[in-house]
């Protein structure tokens, strides 16, 4: 409770107007560990999300919240280039990752900076529970088995796993339950230590135990990890997120604190979505 | 649909004899097809199976007259040769099957498909034909480079095939995922996608093997043949087809024992290869269900 | 275009790594190289028939002639010989392989099933010198002391019956081929099957349809992928060598007989070609060589594109 009463209070607000500068905002900006300015994108021509400026502040969680078909997930894989695979998609605008642009970055590098965990849990199913883990480490370069142990069990024990499988690292992934397979990629993902971790709907598919444990992980992760987490569960994101943002056809409708989004939406159909209105 | 109203105003009886006089004429058509089958199954065991004995894998053929002796150097000669192809055939089969899957926009991947279609469907004598202008012709010899070159040529459809179908299945999150962890794209085709459909393009590279085993016309004139052990790549090679077409034509009882083992021990092959590839392919199935 | 409406969009794109331009490329280069390979086999054949071209003109295909002594060659005997071995194949497995195409997907269990589709996929695998021995050994007696005697007391007078073949000829080519081509017709014309819809099956059941005419909607609205699957088969017997070698005769004349013994295309290269008696000779095998490479290549096509536009009009159906 405290942790959350000093952020509170330390954060005055997101909707910055861009156009005056301040030497105040300057060094606020240094706080953020993610930013988007007139970040659109389209497939095959037809746009999927369009301006979208949003930055999110280091050590938080930031839920995002919209309709099916809104962009969310779009939103949230043009930040680590997953739409590199899709054919006929085109990103557009500018993303910031701690103040440096994106193209600065290598691609790779990118992607170990900032992390994704998906929907659908996703283990490599020909390896064991340790090689998964393991499997962003040793696919980069060949680390020496130490560290390989070390980051394994530290991962694992992060996303809350480790007590559970630690006798049985050395057998496939695939013998996990659903819940236990999405925190072993939660603890895939941590092993590389990204910086900012994504999640698209990580509990849509899990059950209610695995789903508190997964967001009890999360709140823990808040303190090294900058976290942006698509969901639909409205209770889930008041619950977990300091932020909250509402997309809307394609649009970043608001960006609030949670608690404002919550109780006092600036926007009308902000309001109408999270009592239920629609969606 | 008119027809098929037409179908129904008929008397019903004689619509459901027609019916089941059809459906039998159908599960007769399936033991037909099973039919020769079982008989070239039966007759080639029956035939083979009393020819064969440890000789007949250690000793090279008699001249004709002389009991005894083996195919010793027509099975490895195939063995080479189909070695041979295999390291020419596989690589270029599995990574045009990846470019297909994986990076080929779609008009070009249905180009490659449907070339991949036609080289499987080229006669392999053609293909003989080929080896042996390409390679017999500036060697100025038969060799078992030519022969091998034939084989792998006519492996590489049926491997890309299967290797297009494999990659397919691999859901494609799994790639996401790997790429999510900044692993390079080529890094996450061959270790997290290739990997995952292993199983399924080596069931496809153990029927291609199979299939190029028992390859007769390419090597007719590309391997050619020897009744001896080869010296080398370059010179003439043995191989059980061949082997076996020059003794079946031949008017010797003896070397047509001779044939009829090499043909029990190619169908052997045949029979297992295609049991690995059931069993494999079955648990698979089960698997994912 | 007015100012104010054109936005500048800065395109965010990906830096690709050096490895993955590499791995890509290469990848690309062995694809590119079997669209290469199929090109060249019809360039170096082309080129490799030259003499016998220049020196035979069009008169090659329809000419009857083939003596290596005089050194003159014409490949109408063996056309003849491929052509009608193949049709007959057609006629022989056709009805079988819908027969069987049918029964495993409307009639069979699930274990008969897949015990039949194993059995023929086997089938499919076995070498076609196996089935040429097999043919030698016991087809061709059969036919000798059996079914000739048996039809020809029947339909001795119709011409294409009569003869005195010794049991290697056309009509045994041409069951050993329909054996040979069964599995792959099968094949081809099951998945065509399965890819028809169950609703449409069951909307005629529901209309007060009987099995067999449901599956004959089924089958009439699949005709095009089986006649690809058809077309298909009919490539593979054309090319098809050691097996129609083995039993076909091999003897280069056109008799009205189906007993009489006949040549292919395929199997005279198979026979001449290593023991050729000159350049010529070579050449002109090479032509026959080209001519079955172009009509397989015309079969298969045709084939390949009913086939294509078939599952893709199943699939968006
Ligand atoms: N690969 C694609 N090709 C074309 N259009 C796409 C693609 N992916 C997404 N879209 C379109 O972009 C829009 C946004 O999709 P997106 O998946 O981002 O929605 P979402 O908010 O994540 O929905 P959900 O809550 O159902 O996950 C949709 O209209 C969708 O049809
Ligand atoms: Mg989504």
């Amino acid at each position: 409770m405290t942790e959350e009463k000093e952020i509170l209070t330390v954060s005055p607000g997101v909707q910055t107007d861009k156009t005056e500068f301040n030497p105040e905002e300057a060094y606020e900006k240094s706080k953020f560990a993610l930013e988007t300015e007139n970040l659109t994108v389209t497939f095959n021509g037809r746009e999927a999300i369009s301006d979208i400026n949003s930055k999110f502040r280091k050590h938080t969680i930031t839920a995002i919240i919209g309709p099916s078909g809104c962009g969310k997930s779009t939103f949230l894989r043009s930040l680590n280039f997953m739409h590199d695979l899709t054919p006929g998609a085109e990103v557009s605008g500018s993303i910031k990752i701690h103040g440096k642009d994106i193209s600065e970055y290598d691609m790779t590098d990118v992607r170990r900076r900032v992390g994704m965990v998906f929907q659908k849990p996703n283990p490599f199913p020909t390896m064991t529970i340790y090689d998964n883990v393991a499997a962003g480490l040793t696919l980069h370069k060949r680390q020496s088995r130490k560290i390989l142990d070390e980051t394994v069990e530290r991962s694992l024990r992060l996303a809350g796993l480790w007590e559970e499988t630690k006798d049985r690292l050395k057998v496939s992934a695939m013998a996990l339950s659903g819940g236990q397979q999405q925190r072993l990629c939660i603890a895939r993902t941590l092993a590389i230590n990204p910086e900012i971790v994504l999640f698209d709907e990580p509990t849509s598919a899990l059950d209610p135990i695995s789903t508190s444990k997964i967001e009890e992980t999360l709140y823990m992760l808040k303190k090294d990890y900058t976290i942006i987490i698509v969901t639909h569960n409205m209770q889930q994101a008041s619950r977990l997120s300091d932020y909250t943002s509402f997309f809307y056809l394609g649009k970043l409708i608001e960006h609030s604190k949670t608690r404002t989004v919550f109780t006092a939406p600036k926007n009308k159909l902000t309001e109408e979505y999270v009592i239920g209105k629609f969606g | 649909m008119t027809d098929y109203y037409s179908m129904i105003k008929n008397n019903s009886r004689g619509r459901k004899l027609k019916s089941r006089v059809m459906l039998f004429l159908c599960v007769f058509a399936a033991m037909l097809a099973i039919l020769p089958l079982v008989y070239i199954f039966f007759y080639t065991t029956i035939q083979g199976a009393s020819s064969l004995n440890l000789e007949f894998f250690t000793e090279l053929p008699k001249p004709v007259g002389e009991t005894g002796g083996g195919m010793a150097n027509a099975i490895a000669g195939t063995a080479i040769l189909v070695g041979l192809g295999s390291i020419f055939g596989i690589p270029v089969g599995i990574l045009a099957g990846i470019y297909v899957t994986e990076y080929s926009k779609n008009m070009f991947a249905n180009i490659i498909k449907f070339v991949t279609d036609v080289l499987s469907g080229i006669p392999s004598i053609i293909i003989g034909i080929f080896a042996y202008g390409l390679i017999v012709i500036p060697m100025q010899r038969f060799s078992a480079y030519a022969g091998g070159f034939a084989l792998g040529l006519l492996m590489i459809p049926t491997i890309t095939r299967i290797t297009e179908e494999m990659l397919k299945l691999v859901p494609h999150n799994l790639r996401e995922a790997a790429l999510a962890l900044g692993i390079p794209r080529w890094k996450t085709t061959i270790r997290i996608v290739l990997r995952t459909a292993s199983g399924g393009i080596i069931t496809g590279i153990l029927l291609a093997v199979a299939r190029a085993a028992g390859e007769t016309a390419p090597l007719l004139f590309t391997s050619f043949g020897n009744s001896f052990w080869s010296s080398s790549l370059d010179s003439p090679m043995a191989s059980i087809p061949v082997q076996i077409f020059n003794y079946a034509i031949s008017p010797y009882d003896e070397w047509h024992r001779k044939a009829w083992a090499g043909a029990f021990v190619l169908i052997s092959l045949v029979f297992i290869v295609s049991l690995i590839v059931r069993l494999a392919t079955r648990n698979k199935y089960s698997q994912s269900a | 275009m007015p100012d104010i409406e054109a936005k500048e969009r800065k395109i965010i794109k990906s830096t690709r790594k050096l490895s993955d331009i590499l791995f890509e490329n290469a990848t690309f280069l062995f694809a590119l190289l079997i669209a290469a390979i199929v090109i060249y086999i019809f360039y170096e054949m082309f080129m490799d028939s030259a003499e016998s071209r220049e020196k035979f003109g069009f008169g090659f295909i329809t000419s009857l002639n083939w003596d290596s002594v005089r050194g003159e060659y014409g490949a109408m005997t063996f056309i003849y010989g491929t052509v009608v071995s193949s049709v007959i194949a057609l006629i022989i497995a056709l009805p079988v392989s819908i027969g069987v195409a049918v029964f495993l997907t409307e009639i069979a269990n699930s274990i008969t099933r897949s015990a039949v589709s194993f059995l023929i996929e086997i089938l499919a695998a076995i070498p076609s010198i196996i089935f040429g021995f097999w043919g030698i050994y016991v087809l061709a007696p059969f036919m000798r002391t059996v079914i000739q005697p048996s039809v020809q007391s029947v339909f001795g007078f119709i011409p294409i019956f009569g003869g005195s073949g010794a049991g290697f000829g056309l009509l045994t080519a041409g069951i050993i081929l329909a054996i040979m081509i069964t599995p792959i017709i099968t094949a081809i014309t099951r998945d065509v099957l399965k890819a028809i819809p169950v609703s449409q099956r069951e909307a005629a059941y529901a209309l007060g349809a009987t099995k067999w005419e449901a599956i004959k909607m089924a089958l009439l609205n699949a005709k095009s992928g089986i006649l690809g699957a058809t077309v298909l088969g009919l490539g593979r017997a054309v090319g098809e060598t050691m097996a129609v070698t083995m039993v076909i005769g091999n003897k280069a004349q056109i008799k009205e007989s189906l007993f009489e013994p006949a040549y292919s295309m395929a199997s005279v290269i198979a026979n001449e070609f290593a023991e050729a008696s000159g350049t010529l000779h070579i050449s002109a095998l090479i032509e026959v060589g080209l001519i079955l490479f172009g009509v397989t290549f015309i079969i298969n096509s045709f084939a390949r594109l009913l086939i294509y536009s078939f599952t893709k009009k199943a699939q968006t159906r």
